[in-house]
C-alpha cells in the first residue's frame, strides 16, 4: 500500500471531484456537503464514463453518459444496475488540509 | 499482466457469465470467446417466436458485434474449438486458431437428440435449435407443403405452431400417449391437445417411429405398426444431450454431462464449465433460469466475489404457444404421499392442480388461466407450510372469484419472481417504476431485463405497471418530477415563487424531499425553475449541472469533448474559417465536421485543453451542449437567391445575437427561410420563420429529431421588429410555463396551441413577456470567457495532480 500526497482539500469545491493521475490509474476524489471525501477510480462499470463529471448527490454520484448511480462509500453501483467500481482511502491532514491516497501498488502499475 | 479468460461456446449461459463477471470485475480479465456459429450471442428461446413470425431473426441478437468490441473482448465466430491442452494451457479451433489461457469456461450447450433411424440423414430431416434450423424450415416452407414434427414436448410443439403459421400442414408425431408428459398431468395434457387440435395441429400419439423414407429427400415416415405417414419436412425434437465430446477428449470428467461442483469447477484446475453440457448434483438443465443462475455463480467466483455456490434450481415451464396458456413447476404428478387442490371449470377452459406434499406445495399444473403461476412458485421454491389453508393455495383468500391482475399483484410478495428467465422480482419491477420512472414494459425490460429473455412474463409485467401506477393509462397517473418527491412542475415552480425559495436546498428542504440531495434529474430541474423564476437573486448552480453545461462542451462517449462556436446564421468569413482550422491543427483535433446546424464541429477535444483552444478561438461559444439556444438556420435569402422575398440571413443573425445564452427549459432551435420553398427547414423548428412577400410567418413547435412534428401557425406580421417580439414573448412563456427536458413541441401539446396564442395575443402581454426576458438576457455572459478569464475555474479542468508509476513507487 502507497501513501501518496494528492493536494489540498481546499482545491475540490463542495458536491464535486477533481481527477488524480497516478501511474496507469484515473482516480475521481469528490469532496461531499460538509467536506468529507471519497476517492473511486474514474471509469463507469458500464461503459467507462467519467465518474468525475457526474452529478453528486449526497454520497452518490450519477455517471454522467447513462446515469448509473453509484454510492461514493463503497463504489457499489446501485439497482437495478449492478457492478463495482474500486474505491480508495483517503486520508485529510486535520490541520494543512493536505489529502493523501492509499493505494496497492499493482493498481498503480496495472494497465 | 490481465489473466486470460477463454469462453468455449457463444451462447447463452457463457455470455451472460462474461456479462456478470464484467459488471464485477470488469479489468480482470483478456476475454476471448470462440463460437462454432457465425453470429453473435443470441436468445435462443426466441427462435420460437421467430419461426412463428412473431420477432425477426434481428430482434433476438443480446449481444451484438459492437458489444464484444467495447468490452474488449476476442470474438472468434465460426470457430470450433477442437482440442484443449490442459497441461500447457491452450485451446485449439478447427480454423487453426489457438488461445493460451489461464481460466476456461466451458459452454457448449447441448446438442439436439436424432433419433437413430434409417434415413435419417436424408435432406429434409433436421432438429430445431439454431438459427440454421429455423432459416432451413423457413425456407422449406416455401416449396413444400406436409411437415411432420418428432416429439410431443415443449420444443416439438413450438416448431409445429411455427409451422402452421407458415402454412404448412403439422402433424405432432409423440411415442407417449400424452402430449407434454414431462410437465402435465393427463388432464392438462388432454386440454393442451384439444386446443391445438383446434388450432389445426395433427397428432398421432403412442407411435414409434421406424424408418424414414424417400430417395434424396424425405418423402415419408414409417412406424412400427406399419403405418406410413406422408412428408416433405421432419423436425426432430425429441429431446437434448449434453455437448460433452470435446471435454471428454482432454479428460474431463463427464457422467451424463460434465460433472461440476457448487462453483461450477470441473475437476481439472482452472477449468470451469456453465449451461446445458453441465451436470451438477446429478442434474443437467435445459432452461436458461438455472443457467443464467449457475453462470452468476461462476461470475462471482472469478472476479474474487465470495458465493454461497449454486445449491440446483426448482425449474419451470411455460408453453410458448400463443393462444395457449400452459404452466408447470416442480412435481407435478399424483404420487403416494401427496395430495391435491384441483380446479377444473370445463365452460372457461381451465385446469389447475397444486400437488401437496408434507404440508408444502411441491407442484402446480396451470391451464387455460396461468395467472396464479409465480404465486405458485413461489410458494414452492420457499417451501411455505400451507397447512391447514390447503384450499387458498389455489382459491386465494377470496374463493373463486375472478380476479384482476392488479389483484394479482398486490397478494404478491415483493420477493416474488415476476421473470423467471432473469430472477426479477416483483419488489425490483416497482422500484424501476417508482424510482427510475419506468411506465411501459419496455422501459421495464430495459432497466431491469425483465421480459427480455421468454418474453412469457410479459403480461404480469404489464399488470405490475397498473398496479404501481394505477388502471387509467400509465402516463396519466400524477407523478412527481422525480422520484424524490410527488410535486409536480407547477407546484414545485408554485412553491419557489410563493414562498421566495432561491437554493436548490431550499426547495428540497422544505418540500421535504425523499432524498436528501435529490437525484441527476430533479437537481437541474430546480437550478432551471429558480433561475427562471429569481434570473438576479438565484446563483446558478454549478454542481446541478449536467456535465456539458457545466464544463460548456459536450462529452464523448470517451471521455473527450467536442467544441462548437458560434457562427451566426451559419455564416462565416475565411478568416475565421483559418482561424478554425489552424487551431484543430494546433490542438490535434481529431475530427473536424461541418453539423447539421450549419456550423463547425471540433470533436475529440481533452478536457485539458479545452480553456486554452477557446481563448485562441476568441469567438463565442456555440451552446451545441445546452437547453440554451443552439443554432439559428438560414438560407441564402434575398441577398442572393432569385426566390428571396426577405433578408433571412440578417433576420437569423439578429435573432441569434439576440437570443444566445438563453437558459431554456430544454433546447430551443430556429431557422429563417427565405420564401416558402423553405430551404432552411423552418417548420421543423422550435421556432421557425418563413419570409413572404411583405411579411414573415411565425411557426411554432416543430421538432426533427426523436418525435418528427411540423411546426404550426403562430401568426403573421409584418416587420423585423414585430418578429423580435413575438419571438421573445414566445420563447418567455415557454420558459415560464415549460417543465424542464420539454421540447416546444412537447410543451404545445400539453398545454395546448390556443392557450398559446392567448398568451400573446395582446400588445401589454407581449411587452412584459419581452422585458422579463431582456431581465434575464442582460445578466448572461459567453461562459467560454467566463471560464478563460476565471482561474479558479478554469483548474478545474486540468487534473488536480498527475504522478508517473516510477515515481510513486521509488
Ligand atoms: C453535432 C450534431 C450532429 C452533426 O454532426 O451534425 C448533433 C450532435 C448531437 N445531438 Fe443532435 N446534433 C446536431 C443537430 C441536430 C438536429 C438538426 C438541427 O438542429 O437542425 C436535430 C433535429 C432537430 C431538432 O432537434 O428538432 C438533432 C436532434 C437531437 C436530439 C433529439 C431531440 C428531440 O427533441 O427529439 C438529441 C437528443 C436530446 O437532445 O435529448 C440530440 C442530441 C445530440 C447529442 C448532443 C447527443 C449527446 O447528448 O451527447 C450529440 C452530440 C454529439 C457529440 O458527441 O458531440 N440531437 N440534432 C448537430 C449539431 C448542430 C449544431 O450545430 O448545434
Ligand atoms: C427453440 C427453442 C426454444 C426454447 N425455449 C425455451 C424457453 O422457453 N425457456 C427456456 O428457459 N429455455 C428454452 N430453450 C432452451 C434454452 O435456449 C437453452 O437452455 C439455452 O440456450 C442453453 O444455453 P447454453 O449456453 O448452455 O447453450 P447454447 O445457447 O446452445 O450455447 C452453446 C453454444 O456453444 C457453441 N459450441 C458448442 N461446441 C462448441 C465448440 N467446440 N467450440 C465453439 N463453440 C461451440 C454452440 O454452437 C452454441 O452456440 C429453448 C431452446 C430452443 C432451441
Ligand atoms: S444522431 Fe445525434 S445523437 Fe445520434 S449518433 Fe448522431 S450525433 Fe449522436
Ligand atoms: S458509462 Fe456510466 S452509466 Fe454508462
Amino acid at each position: 500500500m502507497k501513501r501518496v500526497h494528492i493536494g489540498n482539500i481546499s482545491e475540490i469545491a463542495e458536491k464535486r471531484s477533481r481527477v488524480v493521475r497516478l501511474g496507469a490509474l484515473e482516480i475521481a476524489v469528490f469532496k461531499l456537503t460538509g467536506g468529507a471525501l471519497k476517492a473511486i477510480e474514474n471509469r463507469c462499470p458500464h461503459k467507462a464514463g467519467k465518474l468525475s463529471e457526474g452529478i453528486v448527490c449526497d454520497h452518490h454520484v450519477f455517471c454522467p453518459l447513462h446515469d448509473w448511480k453509484i454510492d461514493l462509500n463503497d463504489g457499489l453501483v446501485q439497482a437495478p444496475d449492478e457492478g463495482c467500481v474500486t474505491s480508495f482511502q483517503v486520508e485529510v491532514d486535520e490541520q494543512s488540509g493536505e489529502m493523501y491516497l492509499h493505494i496497492p501498488e499493482e493498481s498503480i502499475l496495472a494497465s | 499482466m490481465k489473466k486470460k479468460l477463454v469462453l468455449i461456446g457463444n451462447g447463452m449461459a457463457g455470455v451472460s457469465c462474461i456479462e456478470q463477471l464484467l459488471k464485477l470485475a470488469p479489468n480482470r480479465y483478456d476475454i476471448t470467446v470462440f463460437g462454432k456459429e457465425p453470429h453473435p450471442n443470441y436468445n435462443r428461446i426466441l427462435l420460437s417466436s421467430v419461426l412463428a413470425g412473431d420477432a425477426d431473426m434481428k430482434d433476438i441478437v443480446i449481444n451484438d458485434w459492437s458489444w464484444y468490441e467495447e468490452n474488449h473482448i476476442t470474438l472468434h465466430t465460426g470457430q470450433t474449438v477442437t482440442k484443449i491442452d490442459t497441461k500447457r494451457k491452450l485451446v485449439t479451433s478447427d480454423g487453426g486458431i489457438t488461445a493460451p489461457y489461464d481460466e476456461l469456461i466451458i459452454a457448449t450447450g447441448s446438442l439436439p437428440f436424432m433419433l437413430p433411424l434409417p434415413g435419417a440423414d436424408k435432406e429434409g430431416v433436421i432438429a430445431f435449435r439454431d438459427i440454421k434450423d429455423c432459416e432451413t424450415m423457413m425456407e422449406a416452407a416455401k416449396q413444400y407443403k406436409k411437415a411432420i414434427v418428432i416429439g410431443g414436448g415443449l420444443l416439438g410443439l413450438e416448431a409445429a405452431r411455427g409451422l402452421l403459421n407458415l402454412h404448412m400442414e403439422v402433424t405432432v408425431v409423440h411415442i407417449n400417449e400424452y402430449l407434454m408428459n414431462l410437465q402435465l398431468d393427463r388432464t392438462a395434457s388432454l386440454l393442451l391437445q384439444q386446443e391445438l387440435e383446434r388450432q389445426g395441429m395433427k397428432f398421432l400419439l403412442k407411435k414409434n417411429s421406424e424408418t424414414i423414407l424417400g430417395k434424396k429427400r424425405v418423402t415419408g415416415l414409417r412406424f412400427s405398426d406399419g403405418s406410413e405417414e406422408k412428408a416433405d419436412l421432419i423436425v426432430m425434437a425429441v429431446g437434448i444431450r449434453p455437448n460433452v465430446a470435446l471435454a471428454k477428449s482432454c479428460g474431463i470428467e463427464i457422467n451424463r454431462g460434465i460433472v461440476v461442483n457448487d462453483f461450477l469447477e470441473t475437476n481439472v484446475p482452472n477449468v470451469y464449465a456453465v449451461g446445458e453440457c453441465v451436470e451438477h448434483r446429478g442434474i443437467a438443465y435445459g432452461l436458461v433460469a438455472p443457467l443464467y443462475e449457475q453462470g452468476a455463480v461462476l461470475a462471482k467466483r472469478l472476479a474474487g466475489v465470495e458465493t454461497a455456490g449454486y445449491q440446483g434450481t426448482v425449474v419451470s415451464t411455460k408453453l410458448k404457444v400463443s393462444g395457449v396458456n400452459v404452466f408447470s413447476a416442480g412435481e407435478y404428478k399424483d404420487e403416494p404421499g401427496t395430495r391435491t387442490v384441483r380446479v377444473q371449470d370445463d365452460f372457461e377452459g381451465v385446469y389447475k392442480k397444486a400437488v401437496i406434499r408434507d404440508g408444502k406445495v411441491i407442484g402446480a399444473v396451470l391451464f387455460g388461466d396461468t395467472s396464479d403461476s409465480s404465486r405458485l412458485f413461489a410458494m414452492i421454491r420457499s417451501g411455505e407450510d400451507v397447512s391447514g389453508k390447503e384450499k387458498t393455495v389455489l382459491l386465494g383468500e377470496g374463493g373463486a372469484k375472478p380476479k384482476s391482475g392488479a389483484d394479482l399483484v398486490a397478494a404478491m410478495s415483493d420477493d416474488e419472481i415476476v421473470c423467471g428467465c432473469n430472477g426479477v422480482s416483483k419488489g425490483a419491477i416497482v422500484k424501476a417504476i417508482q424510482e427510475k420512472g419506468c411506465s411501459s414494459v419496455n422501459d421495464i425490460k430495459a432497466c431491469t431485463k425483465a421480459s427480455g429473455s421468454c418474453g412469457g412474463c410479459k403480461p404480469l409485467v404489464a399488470d405490475v405497471l397498473t398496479y404501481v401506477l394505477g388502471a387509467d393509462g400509465v402516463k396519466t397517473v400524477k407523478e412527481g418530477i422525480c422520484g424524490c418527491t410527488t410535486l409536480g412542475r407547477d407546484e414545485v415552480v408554485e412553491a419557489i415563487r410563493s414562498m421566495r425559495l432561491t437554493t436548490s436546498k431550499e426547495v428540497m428542504n422544505v418540500l421535504e424531499w425523499s432524498n436528501p440531495e435529490g437525484c441527476s434529474k430533479c437537481r437541474p430541474a430546480l437550478n432551471y425553475y429558480l433561475g427562471m423564476v429569481w434570473p438576479e437573486e438565484h446563483e446558478d448552480e454549478r454542481e446541478s449541472r449536467f456535465v456539458n453545461e457545466r464544463n460548456h462542451a459536450n462529452i464523448q462517449k470517451d471521455g473527450t469533448y467536442s467544441v462548437v462556436p458560434r457562427m451566426y446564421g451559419g455564416v462565416t468569413t475565411p478568416k475565421d474559417l483559418k482561424k478554425i482550422a489552424e487551431i484543430a491543427e494546433k490542438y490535434e483535433v481529431p475530427l473536424v465536421k461541418v453539423t447539421g446546424g450549419q456550423r463547425i464541429d471540433l470533436l475529440g477535444v481533452k478536457k485539458e485543453d479545452l480553456p486554452a483552444m477557446w481563448a485562441d478561438l476568441d469567438m463565442p461559444s456555440g451552446y451545441a451542449y445546452g437547453k440554451a439556444l443552439r443554432t439559428v438556420k438560414t438560407c441564402v435569402g434575398s441577398t442572393f437567391c432569385r426566390f428571396g422575398t426577405q433578408d433571412s440571413i440578417g433576420m437569423g443573425i439578429t435573432l441569434e445575437k439576440k437570443f444566445e445564452r438563453l437558459n431554456t427549459p430544454a433546447k430551443v432551435k430556429m431557422a429563417v427561410s427565405g420564401c416558402p420553398r423553405n430551404c432552411a427547414e423552418a417548420t421543423i423548428k422550435d421556432f421557425g420563420v418563413v419570409a413572404i412577400d411583405g411579411g414573415w410567418e411565425l411557426h411554432v413547435g416543430g421538432n426533427g429529431g426523436t418525435k418528427l412534428r411540423g411546426s404550426d401557425l403562430l401568426c403573421k406580421v409584418k416587420t423585423e421588429d414585430e418578429v423580435v417580439e413575438w419571438a421573445g414573448a414566445y420563447l418567455q412563456y415557454y420558459r415560464e410555463t415549460g417543465k424542464y427536458n420539454e421540447r416546444t413541441s412537447e410543451w404545445l401539446e400539453r398545454v395546448g396551441l390556443d392557450t398559446i396564442k392567448a398568451a400573446l395575443e395582446r400588445k401589454e402581454d407581449r411587452e412584459a413577456l419581452v422585458e422579463r426576458i431582456d431581465k434575464t438576457l442582460s445578466l448572461t455572459k459567453d461562459p467560454w470567457k467566463e471560464i478563460i478569464e476565471q482561474q479558479e475555474q478554469r483548474k478545474t479542468f486540468v487534473p488536480m495532480d498527475e504522478q508517473p508509476a516510477e515515481s510513486i513507487l521509488k
